[in-house]
């Protein structure tokens, strides 16, 4: 297993990538860990790239900043093992550090990006579910200046996102948004192994309180649909009332039926349905416990 | 293309001249000759390839040749200093923590990333370091044992 002939270009600006992405489009492709890209190339599942350009060598790209009363900031270039490990991450948003822990082996994080790991756009980016549920939004760059996406508005298919390749448009940044009082989040991962395997399911939920009932929340399914889902009949089910152990039950029943899982090597979709039932159930529990006072 | 990159490779100053799309495994082992960095699945999943990039254990099957240009690698056989082995290594030894061998360089490199990282591991934290890293002989119990006993010996060796 070889790699494919491509030219290799490690920009030093978001500008010069940003051009070059423009000008090679459809085969260029952008690499930050290239954790992904490597074995996609190999495989020969990416089989127009004939531009590698590397964003290693673009300053300021690998922060992992939090800001008080805003959020959490992770550079294009900051790396899954730095978001695991980091004290603050863990402290301020514990699930976005379990859902980077998530993610292949250390050997992959110590390499692999947060970014990459949703520009990759698989439907069980162990990342992707959490960042929608607790509403990040994606900051890029490009010739007209750039835009701000939510995450939740960022996948269009399997391997498919709305970044727009003829622009040259490349994500710089997330912005996760604190946790403020009376918020809590949650990821599980349900996969075979605890490392190196990919999700069965993933659950992530953010949940709101008013007292002891739900303000709000936000309930997101990767692995059961050609992007990550949001489960919006269960949320509905939850605002406004109180939890209880049947209310969760309900919810999780509500989640199972709105995903829209396939039957694959890795389970059979009415077992992944029934996985999601219950981690929907856990995740929220876990939100609830570990919520801000 | 290729390219001349230069990098750090073992502790001294290298310039090699790099094909684009080679990865670092095969530019180690073709090029340069350093065959102790094995090839497993060529896929990140085996961790048979593990090497440290600036200190820090990544799949070097997941990596262009390219990307080392300013950089610093460390492969197994820069492990030993002056042909004294490392503790791990010793321990990997003395701990029979080895059957047929071929994860063994991969797991050091596993292994030393994270020492370097948490000098006092718990059990399952070493075994989190090392489940990239997949051994088909010993079950892994000798493995944790020998790299649980290594961080003890640099632990007395840092205090001395």
């Amino acid at each position: 297993m070889t790699l494919p002939k491509f030219d290799y270009i490690a920009a030093g600006s978001l500008e010069e990538a940003s051009g070059l992405a423009s000008q090679h489009a459809e085969n260029a492709m952008l690499m930050a860990g290239g954790t992904d890209i490597i074995v996609l190339m190999k495989d020969r599942a990416l089989t127009d790239v004939k531009t590698v350009i590397d964003l290693k060598k673009i300053p300021d790209l690998e922060k992992l900043e939090f800001v008080e009363g805003d959020g959490l900031h992770v550079g294009a270039l900051t790396k899954l093992f730095a978001i695991q490990t980091s004290s603050v991450v863990k402290e301020k948003m514990p699930a976005v550090a379990d859902a980077a822990h998530y993610v292949a082996s250390a050997q992959v994080r110590r390499k692999g990006t947060m970014a990459g790991n949703i520009c990759n756009a698989s439907p069980s980016a162990d990342t992707a579910p959490i960042l929608i549920s607790m509403g990040a939004v994606v900051k890029t760059y490009s010739k007209d200046g750039g835009r701000e996406i939510p995450v939740g508005e960022f996948f269009t298919g399997v391997k498919k996102t709305v970044l727009e390749k003829e622009k040259g448009e490349i994500v710089t940044e997330i912005v996760i948004p604190e946790l403020k009082s009376q918020e809590g989040s949650a990821y599980f991962k349900h996969s075979v192994r605890k490392a190196m395997d990919l999700a069965i399911i993933g659950v992530a939920a953010w949940i709101k309180m008013d007292g002891k009932k739900v303000a709000d929340c936000r309930i997101t399914m990767g692995g059961v649909g050609i992007t990550p889902l949001r489960a919006f009949n269960a949320e509905k089910l939850l605002k406004g009332q109180e939890i209880t152990e049947d209310l969760l039950e309900k919810a999780g029943v509500a989640a199972s039926q709105e995903c829209s899982p396939i039957s694959d090597v890795r389970a059979s979709a009415e077992y992944r349905a029934d996985m999601v039932r219950v981690y929907t159930k856990r995740a929220v529990k876990k939100a609830l416990e570990t919520m801000k006072a | 293309m290729k390219r001349i990159i230069s990098f750090k490779l073992n502790g001294e100053d290298v310039e090699e001249y790099v094909q684009d799309n080679i990865t670092m495994l095969d530019f180690l082992r073709k090029q340069m000759h350093l065959t102790g960095t094995k090839k497993g699945c060529g896929e990140g999943e085996c961790g048979a390839c593990t090497i440290l990039l600036d200190g820090a254990a990544v799949d070097s099957c997941l990596m262009l040749a390219v990307e080392a240009d300013g950089h610093e690698i460390v492969t197994i056989e820069g492990v030993q200093q002056d042909g004294v082995l490392h503790p791990l290594q010793q321990e990997f030894i003395d701990k029979w923590a080895l059957q047929c061998g071929f994860c063994t360089p991969g797991m050091i490199m596993s292994a030393l990333s994270l020492l370097h990282e948490n000098p006092h591991p718990t059990e399952l934290e070493i075994r989190d370091a090392i489940a990239g890293n997949l051994c088909r002989c010993t079950g892994y119990a000798k493995i944790v044992e020998a790299i649980d006993s290594a961080a003890k010996i640099l632990e007395k060796e840092a205090k001395a």
